[in-house]
């Protein structure tokens, strides 16, 4: 059962890839724009399709309109702190059924922008507050874009892997 | 001498009932006690199940959940209690006509619990308001609040009239508003103060020992121990600029007191 699934998400893939090399060769990110740390793991190595974050909006609605995957599930971000960079996960489906199909894309630590899918799907628009509000991550033409959990006077973004560490257990350090 | 006790279930045997204002009160008061429906996590879970049929808060007369503050007189803050949330449970509480109580239900609203480390729970709601009755555990079961309803109704039996905390002619603290924490840049803040910083301890203590009636505030919990809140601005545009094997070295900084 889950074979046929990663099976089934490879050939998506696949296909995908195939497709945005055909009809958006630009949007494809060249692998080692991001430095790897001397002797740590690489955790940018990955199979999923990854592609310029400017290009985003192209990507997402390439897919939805030629490739059928009109349900955009998830955006969630992930601090690599050790390779200076965010990273974006997408997940599409396909009403029709069928795995996710994955998207990544980063973005630099210093200037964490890039567009945002608000516009193309308003269902978006929470997920990337949420991204906005916890990671600092800006999403350029997010008509609404402000905290969602912390209060707006909050500063700093809490699950940034340098937020200041709290609890009693390093008050001794 | 036999005790008023003794001389008082040796007339109610026969028909005859004494009392004094004291203990007539203190039985009314704490035959119904009215809970206030406020549930704010997985303990919530418990408290509604201790209400329902199979635990059967009922036996003890406080079945009677009130959707208002204004109607209830027991708060029990059954979970995870967020900085979001606070300006609410002390305005809610706020709102509940005294005598009032409060049990501090799970390990969550007592300490923060298992979230007592991160950077949205506050550490404790009696930071903000005073607590009657502790409740540990995650999530105490049904029993233990049940547990924590009798040691209420002890603690009120035990009230004395003159000296309870909300009546009297003296200006008693716990008869005012108590003060409802603003957002803060770093956290929540009473008078400008931080009372419960993102990274380190709560600089000011609980308003504890209710049976005195007293109100504490302005105290550090832990005076041994120099607390700086950290320029998390700072840290931030510093580590953000720095390359990836300072940011390594820089670690060790990131916590400072
Ligand atoms: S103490 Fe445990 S059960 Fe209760 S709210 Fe906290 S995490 Fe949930």
């Amino acid at each position: 059962m889950s074979d046929d699934n990663s099976e089934l998400s490879a050939r998506q893939r696949d296909e995908a890839r195939a497709a945005l090399q055909r009809d958006l060769p630009f949007a494809l990110s060249p692998s080692g724009s991001f430095p790897s740390p001397e002797g740590g793991p690489d955790l940018l190595a990955t199979s999923d399709i990854v592609v310029e974050a400017q290009q985003i909006a192209a990507v997402a609605r390439y897919l939805r309109a030629s490739l059928n995957y009109i349900y955009l599930s998830n955006i969630t971000a992930v601090d690599l702190l050790a390779h200076g960079c965010f990273e974006l996960v997408y997940h599409f489906y396909r009403l029709s059924g069928g795995p996710a199909l994955t998207i990544k894309t980063r973005l630099p630590r210093e200037k964490p922008e890039l567009p945002s899918l608000t516009p193309f799907w308003p269902g978006a628009a929470f997920q990337e507050r949420e991204a906005y509000d916890l990671f600092g991550i800006v999403f350029k033409g997010h008509p609404d874009l402000r905290r969602i959990y912390m209060w707006d006077e909050f500063e700093g973004f809490p699950m940034r892997k340098d937020f200041v560490r709290q609890g009693d257990k390093y008050l001794s350090e | 001498m036999p005790s008023d006790d003794a001389v008082q279930s040796d007339l109610e045997q026969q028909g005859v009932f004494f009392s004094t204002l004291n203990r007539f009160y203190n039985w009314g008061r704490r035959s119904s006690v009215w809970p206030m429906a406020f549930g704010l996590a997985c303990c919530a879970i418990e408290m509604m199940a201790t209400g329902l049929s199979r635990y059967d808060l009922a036996r003890f007369g406080a079945e009677l959940f009130r959707a208002s503050p204004r109607q209830a007189d027991l708060m029990i803050v059954a979970g995870t209690v967020t900085k979001k949330m606070v300006p609410q449970v002390v305005r809610l509480y706020n709102q509940m006509p005294e005598p009032r109580y409060v049990i501090s239900m799970g390990a969550c609203a007592t300490s923060g619990g298992p979230f007592r480390d991160g950077y949205n729970v506050v550490r404790g709601i009696d930071l903000y308001i005073p607590v009657d009755v502790y409740v540990p555990g995650c999530p105490p079961r049904p029993e233990a609040l049940l547990h924590a309803l009798m040691t209420l109704q002890s603690q009120i039996d035990r009230q004395n009239l003159k000296q309870v905390r909300w009546y009297g002619k003296k200006a008693r603290p716990q008869s005012q508003d108590f003060p409802v924490p603003s957002y803060g840049p770093h956290g929540l803040e009473i008078d400008g103060k931080l009372v419960d910083p993102v990274g380190s301890l709560p600089l000011i203590s609980s308003y504890s020992s209710p049976m005195e009636g007293e109100q504490r505030r302005d105290q550090i919990e832990h005076p041994e121990l120099v607390r700086v809140f950290p320029d998390m601005e700072r840290e931030l545009r510093e580590e953000t600029s720095a390359s990836y094997a300072e940011a390594l070295e820089g670690e060790d900084q990131h916590v400072r007191r």
